[in-house]
């Protein structure tokens, strides 16, 4: 039997090309794959020269395919768009029209990067995948159960929108990038003469141009013509004084300040969208912290869904500092009580509550 | 060692083609345009090309356009009736299997002010010459139907659509790409006044195809410079590729009903074989006259572009439909115009036979098919008989 097959799910980017670089140094049998996610040519009102966030553009497919050439490498193009529609973008416009705010990179990973590449690389014969995650997974020996930790890069760790993999998908994949920092990575794959070492890190959702989903969901709708259900809605104090008009509540997170259209004598912040009536609840920084939260969807990958009570640190956005916390899973699992030691700023529904202990990441769920 | 079969794709460059290559190269390498006895000595070895490609075409030499592709052939076919004139109030007609050579061209001649049909097909992909007729406008000037389909293999019926044509004062123009080479391809015969050809699928390089203009056929040129080609094709003339063009055409010539026979035994064996051992496949097209190479394949519940890779990485090359620019598989527009589902026509394989396959191959082909097909299947949502 000769050895395993991997495959390496190329971008085009800096990270997944190391990837490639550093398993086949290892003389590893691996192909590269890129998987089209998204049509760039779909909403072309949204293009305009120089935009950031632009997965899957040609550009990237060219630059996959050169690292493969440069690696000599066999490599391949896979079309799992209407995936991406339906997984994806889909349920983030959905998330948005409810007043939440989603996390489109924990839905790709769950059902499409872990789900559907992994299908499609078992079925041409790569039992393995590899991706450029920063994050580290090792087998605990005595149990048997995978474990998932941190990468070393804290400022590039990825851990927060991996939460929903499951055992059996973990134990198909590698994160050969855990153990690395960012600067090395790119120093890697310099040395390998790796054709994007120097290519910019991607940013923000990759099939939103410059960020803006507002008008990202208004083009999608444009396209498919269909009339979003009205959204629009009253701007409403937490003592439930009518402040103003809204012109949806998908133009608005919790925590946010900017583009409220509000003169008042103190910052006033988002606090709540109430989807039902199509408010926007707005007040005081302090009106923003909150002691608990509940989450749901919660999956558990380091450790079983504990029977009593635990103390761990929990992140409830990716770029927040995880939070001392006593957390009480349900009987069923899925449903976590979070009560944190000191009240935390902007819990916000339809992002994730992802638990820690120190490095290891024990399981997360989606915040109601 | 990886076996071929994607011969509708492109060919390899055979013995005797590259024999009669290479010496044009350096040896006899004059501009065929110069005075000199370096340009004669080009000149004649092209025009000895040109006969035998007359001959493949059965037509007058002097008939004969070379070009850098089967795609300029298009071009230069279609752009150069319909330019001879204004645009305006003029009428294509074409079909919705064409190659995008084909049909990018129309649409391009549709933006700039022409009317375009684009014919619907059967479900065995052969268009009906009844639609043709009711589609004829007295101010058509030009239908243009290929004459075998590169996907599925199927024969279109030329000759019908030819005295219609003529009954109208339209010109017929056929995409000959996929069958010059693999069946007799008379242009007389056919009742074409013009066909295109590429040098590439009959096993000469890349870059070189010609195109038969009937005499008394004026074109508008596409390229303008020197009076090349009887001022129909500009640019010095790329006498190593007619000439590798020509000998491909004159192995054709000796060969094609022996080697058509051949390859029809293999397609029919391949066919056969994954008929019995794979269970609810569909063979498109298998109604209709087709070309001996070609047979396109539909394995219900797998994805085509799995199953391609499967077999590339064991050691096959075949191809779903057209790959785009990108690389990644869009549903054919060949299936989808016959009706098939994009969900059908993306679990669609293509297998082209040429000179390099035998019988082995075949064989061995047949059980990487049956393995891989079996392994796609027990992990696909959409398959139904486990």
């Amino acid at each position: 039997m000769s050895e395993p097959l991997i495959a390496v799910a190329m971008s085009g980017g800096v990270d997944s090309s190391a990837v490639a670089g550093l398993l086949r140094r290892e003389g590893k049998r691996i192909i590269g794959m890129t998987m089209q996610l998204w049509n760039q040519r779909r909403l072309p009102e949204l293009q305009v020269e120089g935009a950031t966030g632009r997965c899957c553009s040609l550009d990237d497919v060219y630059d996959a395919r050169a690292v493969a050439a440069v690696l000599g490498i066999p490599y391949y193009v896979v079309n799992f768009e209407d995936r991406f529609e339906r997984e994806v973008v889909q349920p983030f416009i959905d998330e948005y029209l409810a007043g939440r705010t989603p996390i489109p990179c924990t839905l790709c990973n769950n059902y499409v990067k872990f789900d559907k590449f992994l299908e499609m690389a078992e079925g041409v014969g790569a039992e393995t995948v590899a991706t450029g995650h920063y994050a580290r997974l090792e087998q605990n020996q005595a149990t048997g159960r995978w474990e998932m930790r941190k990468g070393v890069d804290e400022s590039k760790d990825q851990t927060y929108f991996l939460f929903g993999l499951k055992q059996e998908q973990i134990a198909r994949t590698l994160f050969p990038l855990g153990g690395y920092t960012k600067p090395e990575v790119r120093r890697l794959a310099a040395e390998m003469r790796i054709p994007v070492a120097a290519k910019n890190d991607s940013q923000e959702i990759c099939f939103v141009p410059n960020g803006d989903y507002a008008a990202f969901i208004e083009a999608y709708f444009r396209e498919k013509g269909i009339n979003p259900r009205r959204t629009q809605g009253e701007i409403v104090s937490t003592e439930g004084q009518v402040l103003g008009e809204h012109s949806g509540v998908h133009h608005f997170t919790v925590g946010q300040r900017k583009g409220l259209g509000i003169a008042k004598g103190e910052p006033l912040y988002v606090i709540a969208t109430e989807p039902a009536s199509q408010r926007v609840i707005v007040g005081r920084n302090d009106d923003l912290m909150r002691a608990s939260l509940t989450a749901t969807g919660v999956n558990w990958i380091s450790i079983d869904s504990p029977a009593s009570p635990i103390r761990v640190q929990v992140k409830i956005r990716n770029k927040h500092v995880a939070a001392g916390a006593t957390i009480t899973a349900g009987s069923d699992g899925q449903t976590v009580e979070v009560r944190f030691d000191e009240p935390q700023r902007a819990v916000t529904p339809g992002q994730a509550a992802v638990f820690y202990d120190g490095d290891r990441v024990l399981g997360g769920g989606w915040i109601e | 060692m990886a076996h071929y079969f994607d011969h509708n794709a492109t060919t390899p460059v055979s013995a005797e083609v590259l024999e009669a290559f290479v010496p044009m190269l350096s040896g006899s390498f004059g501009n065929a345009s110069s005075i000199h006895a370096f340009g004669q000595e080009a000149r004649q070895k092209m025009e000895a090309a040109r006969r035998e490609v007359a001959e493949l075409l059965g037509c007058d030499p002097k008939e004969i356009v070379f070009t850098s592709g089967g795609t300029e052939a298009d071009n230069l076919a279609i752009f150069g009736v319909l330019r001879r004139e204004g645009l305006a109030g003029r009428h294509i007609i074409t079909t919705a299997i064409e190659h995008p050579a084909v049909l990018n061209t129309c649409i391009e001649l549709e933006r700039e002010g022409a009317a375009v049909s684009i014919l619907r097909v059967g479900s065995d992909g052969v268009v009906d010459p009844d639609d043709v007729r009711r589609t004829l406008r007295p101010e058509t000037v030009l239908i243009s139907v290929m004459h075998a389909n590169n996907e599925t293999g199927a024969i279109q019926p030329l000759t019908e659509i030819a005295s219609l044509a003529r009954e109208a004062g339209a010109l017929f123009h056929s995409d000959g790409v996929q069958a010059a080479g693999r069946l007799p391809a008379k242009v007389r015969d056919l009742g074409v006044d013009l066909y295109s050809i590429s040098g590439h699928k009959l096993y000469a390089p890349k870059g070189m195809g010609a195109l038969y203009v009937r005499d008394g056929v004026k074109l508008h040129p596409m390229l303008f410079g020197g009076r090349h080609e009887r001022e129909r094709r500009a640019g010095t003339e790329n006498a190593p590729g007619a000439v590798a063009l020509g000998a491909a055409c004159a192995w054709i010539n000796h060969n094609v009903h022996e080697e058509g026979a051949r390859l029809d035994g293999l397609r029919d064996r391949l066919e056969q074989g994954i008929q019995q051992r794979v269970p609810h496949v569909r063979v498109n097209s298998a109604s209709a006259p087709r070309t001996p190479n070609t047979t396109n394949i539909e394995f219900e519940g797998i994805e085509g572009e799995a199953l391609v890779i499967a077999l590339d990485l064991a050691g096959f090359a075949v191809s779903t439909g057209a790959a785009c620019s990108s690389g990644a598989v869009q549903p054919s527009h060949v299936l989808t115009a016959m009706g098939r589902s994009a969900a059908e026509a993306k679990a669609t394989i293509r297998f082209s036979l040429g000179r390099s396959n035998d019988a082995a191959q075949v064989d061995a082909l047949i059980d990487a098919v049956r393995a891989s097909v079996s392994r796609l299947r027990k992990l696909s949502p959409t398959y139904s008989h486990v």
